[in-house]
């Protein structure tokens, strides 16, 4: 069954193959969906490009989610290109790393506006311009974390922007679901990618996470890759405005699990 | 000790498609060797994995040659 056949659409935020994108990207293009990518700066093009050629994609963009002009100009050539839009995959964010460890209370006012900006106010702005593009309905998901919720460690700022992006997601399928454009999110579980080693203790939250969720492990990118196809294609048709966890079941965990063992950061 | 040197001679030549007679112990990743900084990122968590180990980042900083890579690595491993 090609769930994704005949629909045509955008990844923004792909940085290597550990990315999460990179998993839903395989998910997508596995189920026959056409795809096209965009990125930030040259050192992030000599990754995307072979890794788009594996999934049969010529299309990648740049785009600094930074600049209107740029996201213009991205969107400007998709139209030239497909014309319509299908689905959107935001996969981006971005933080000084000295602020993704240490203590919330001394983010700066610079970065905490970068953060905002790069972490949740650009989804708002690929889909100011993504849903006219739009005409027959269409999906977007955007990938947030736990973070966002309840105060995890070194997560920061970032964790504050998360909570704005996923506030973002219920406003925005708000207005854009009368247009039959559903938005969603994932809020995935710790996964080791390039984003990730900027966190502080990384791999002690990750082991956390191992030792305490109900699966007693971590999810994969393919784990994402798959719950993506479930948003974006028809199996999720009645689901917008939704933050969707893909964490092993960490999110109802309230306390360390008597089986786990002691860690300490090392 | 000549395995590890080994191991990670191979990650840096896969991963930066340089020539194997280039990775020296002085031969810098980013002077030498052409990696950007996301390649730097990249070769420590590809040496974590094929070794089992963590490098914490302050570590991680340390790590500018290929010597230094393998000097670490035999540490963490003994």
């Amino acid at each position: 069954m090609e769930l994704m056949a005949g629909k045509r659409g955008l990844i923004m935020g792909l940085a290597n193959d550990k990315s999460i994108a990179w998993g839903i990207a395989r998910a997508l293009h596995g189920a026959g969906a056409e795809l096209a990518f965009s990125y930030q700066g040259e050192q992030l093009k000599k990754r995307v490009d072979p890794l788009a050629a594996q999934v049969g994609s010529q299309l990648v963009i740049p785009c600094d989610v930074a600049e209107d002009d740029s996201i213009d100009a991205l969107f400007e050539r998709l139209k030239s290109e497909w014309g319509g839009l299908d689905f959107v995959v935001h996969a981006i964010g971005f933080s000084d790393k000295n602020e993704l460890r240490g203590r919330y209370v001394d983010t700066s006012r610079a970065n905490f506006r970068l953060t905002m900006d790069i972490s949740a106010y650009s989804f708002t702005a690929v889909m100011q311009r993504a849903a006219p593009m739009m005409k027959e309905g269409g999906a977007a998901l955007t990938l947030t974390y736990y973070g966002a919720e309840k105060v995890m460690p070194h997560y920061n700022v970032m964790g504050v922007a998360k909570a704005a992006l996923e506030a973002s997601v219920r406003y925005l399928a708000e207005d854009l679901g009368r247009d039959g454009i559903r938005v969603n999110a994932i809020s995935a579980g710790t996964i080791k990618t390039l984003a990730a080693s900027g966190i502080g203790d990384f791999r002690y939250i990750m082991k956390w996470n191992e030792y305490n969720s109900p699966l007693r492990r971590n999810v994969t990118q393919d784990e994402v890759g798959r719950a993506a196809l479930f948003l974006l294609s028809e199996l999720g048709s009645g689901v917008t405005g939704e933050v969707l966890h893909v964490d092993a079941g960490y999110h109802v965990v309230g306390m360390k699990a008597i089986d786990a063992p002691d860690i300490t950061k090392g | 000790m000549s395995d590890i040197a080994d191991r990670v001679r191979k990650i840096v030549v896969e991963h930066l498609g340089v020539e194997e007679d280039k990775v020296v112990d002085s031969a810098s990743f980013i002077d030498d060797l052409g990696a950007d900084s996301l390649d730097t990122v990249e070769l420590v968590m590809a040496f974590e994995e094929e070794f089992g180990i963590e490098i914490p980042d302050d570590a991680a900083e340390t790590i500018q040659t290929f010597g230094d890579a393998v000097k670490f690595i035999t540490e963490a491993t003994s």
